[in-house]
């Protein structure tokens, strides 16, 4: 039980830093980022690259990873969805956009790095062991402590900074936000970079624990949106709720539902059509029309 | 139907059903066979995406229905001894069933919610053919017989370019008359605002559960068809890349227009396989392609007036 639960809450503070990301870019711009998983991918593997192969600290792997898919993340903000958005008529057609992205970082990463599955080599050894009862790798405490420490500074800077007052502004009422004073192309656009960044740096946090490979983008992506459509779509309380959700339920599913082989998601997902045919807004979205 | 509409679709009838099979003999580029047919099975599956888009939902969900409409002909034709014939439609109706249990809860969802979770359902529809004992988990079901009329055929490919090509037909006349019928117009009321709609007495529910059984229809005897046609299923056979072309064929084509799909669909499938020469640079070179046009054209093809040169075809 208490092993259960331990799982459950490392892999709830990863997921819930995914759905961060995206329900940022979703909150700020209406974009739905399809790309979502490709950039933790790229995350993956721009640690793997700092710290297996340049054997550089791993820290140093993480910073550059965030440091990268932040400026990727303003660059396709301000050279790709800023101009379609402003001359499309449907909002769909960034949804369109977005795939398209997906695609291309899929291509590139093929490109760049290969399509091999990397790992690299174990931050800490040893094992922490309470009487059987627990058993969880020093290294993954490591990594959820170093997650739920990025959950809790990213709610800080929301909360508490300028640029994260001026973002929640926007995210709240782009219009008011603008007559207010808000430069909304400039929070947009760090957004999007903030957004992208927490993708990169779960991507370097995991890369630890599961490897990377180039078919992990897709499923991480899916796995996102499902976390987003559980708490609300563009809340961030929802997003971090929805993690430690779907963390949980992977957990406990995979645990007791083991022997009838993977029908974990299955359940995950009927239960969340139930949930959602309660709740269409998910747990603490606003409720539309 | 007015006079050049009736040109119109004459020449087109005589173009797929005369004009390429002469055209491909006389080349002697039988592969194209296949990659048409494929054009015309992937452009139903559209098809059906288009309509989902013609009452304002985003539906990214169609390779869940296609690997659903498959499994359950390779399951009938190879479990129950079922003719491929009686398969198909069964597997139609079978998709539109499921739909409907699965649209009531989720059609009352809206814009990217519904995309979000009908891309969701790609996912769970391959994880469920995985875990399935029916469905032979990831081996899948191979040496599926070939459908008793075709198999009979000298030229395999060119029946199945028949069968493919008069299903596209038939899908999109039924399209066509249904965009164009009472319950059409009531769609498009839907697109605009449900809630209007609703209260001048429009039934909402039933309509969105009857046009998403309808789209699923679509997508599942476009997966049987498959099926036969590639005498195998695995849970890899429709995916979410997958899901996610069929809403590309749609936006490609345009939303506004009933062949959009089918245009969208050409477009996209010979522009992929054009750029095969590209080798390893093709997946790099299609989607930079795409991010371009989305760029230049950010409201689809439709936006240079395509449809006004179409519109005389049909």
């Amino acid at each position: 039980m208490e092993q259960i639960l331990a799982n459950g809450l490392y892999l709830g503070a990863q997921y819930a830093l995914i759905a961060l990301g995206l329900t940022l870019i979703f909150a700020l711009m209406n974009v739905l980022n399809f790309a979502h998983g490709q950039m933790y991918v790229l995350g993956g593997f721009v640690t793997y690259t700092v710290y297996a192969q340049l054997g550089l600290p791993f820290v140093a792997g993480l910073f550059a990873s965030a440091v990268t898919l932040a400026i990727i993340g303003a660059l396709i903000e301000y050279f790709l969805f800023r101009p379609v958005i402003r001359r499309s008529s449907r909002e769909e057609s960034t949804m369109l956009l977005a795939a398209g992205i997906a695609f291309f970082l899929d291509a590139v990463i093929l490109l760049v790095f290969g399509e091999k599955q990397r790992g690299v080599p174990k931050i800490i050894n040893g094992v922490l062991n309470w009487d059987f009862r627990l058993i969880m790798p020093y290294d993954r405490i490591l990594i959820g402590f170093l997650a739920i420490l990025s959950i809790v500074s990213f709610i800080l800077f929301m909360q508490y900074s300028k640029t994260g007052r001026a973002m929640r502004a926007l995210a709240q009422d782009r219009v008011a936000a603008q007559l207010q004073g808000v430069n909304v192309d400039r929070y947009s656009m760090i957004g999007f970079a903030l957004g992208a960044m927490l993708a990169g740096l779960v991507g370097g946090l995991l890369v630890t624990i599961t490897g990377v490979n180039l078919g992990m983008g897709g499923p991480t992506s899916i796995k996102a949106f499902m976390m987003v459509m559980i708490g609300g779509a563009g809340v961030i309380s929802g997003a971090i709720a929805g993690g430690f959700i779907l963390g949980m339920l992977e957990s406990i599913g995979l645990s007791v539902l083991s022997q009838y082989g993977d029908i974990t998601y299955l359940l995950i997902f009927a239960s969340l059509m139930v949930f959602l045919s309660i709740r269409p807004q998910g747990l603490m979205g606003k409720p539309w029309g | 139907m007015k006079r050049n509409q009736i040109i119109g679709l004459a020449l087109f009838l005589f173009t797929v059903l005369v004009a390429v099979p002469l055209f491909i003999q006389a080349s002697g580029r039988w592969d194209f066979y296949y990659t048409l047919t494929s054009v015309a099975l992937l452009s139903i599956a559209s098809a059906g995406v288009w309509l989902t888009f013609y009452i304002g939902r985003i539906n990214i969900g169609q390779g869940a229905y296609a690997l659903a409409g498959g499994y359950f002909a390779a399951i009938m034709v190879t479990k129950a001894g079922l003719s491929f014939w009686l398969a198909l439609p069964l597997a139609g109706l079978f998709t539109a069933a499921v739909s409907v249990l699965i649209g009531l809860p989720i059609l009352r969802l809206r814009g990217v919610y519904f995309a979000m979770v009908t891309l969701v359902l790609t996912e769970v529809a391959r994880l469920t053919a995985l875990a399935l004992p029916v469905t032979n988990g990831a081996k899948g079901i191979t040496s599926i017989p070939l459908p008793s009329g075709i198999a009979s055929l000298s030229n395999v490919k060119l029946g199945f370019y028949y069968v493919a090509v008069a299903l596209m037909i038939i899908v999109f006349a039924a399209m066509y008359r249904l965009v164009n019928s009472r319950v059409g117009h009531l769609c498009r009321s839907l697109q605009q605002n449900e809630e209007l709609a609703s209260s001048i007495g429009v039934n909402i529910t039933y309509l969105r559960i009857i046009a998403y059984s309808i789209s699923s229809f679509f997508g599942g005897i476009a997966g049987a068809m498959f099926v036969a046609i590639s005498q195998s299923i695995y849970p890899s056979s429709f995916q979410v890349a997958d899901s996610v072309n069929f809403m590309l064929n749609c936006f490609l084509g345009g939303l506004g227009f009933v062949f959009g799909p089918m245009l969208g669909t050409l477009v996209l499938y010979f522009g992929w396989d054009l750029l095969f020469q590209t080798g390893k640079y093709q997946l790099l070179v299609y989607s930079s392609l795409l991010i371009l046009l989305m760029l230049v054209l950010p409201n689809g093809l439709l936006s240079i007036r395509l449809s006004s040169i179409l519109g005389g075809r049909k």
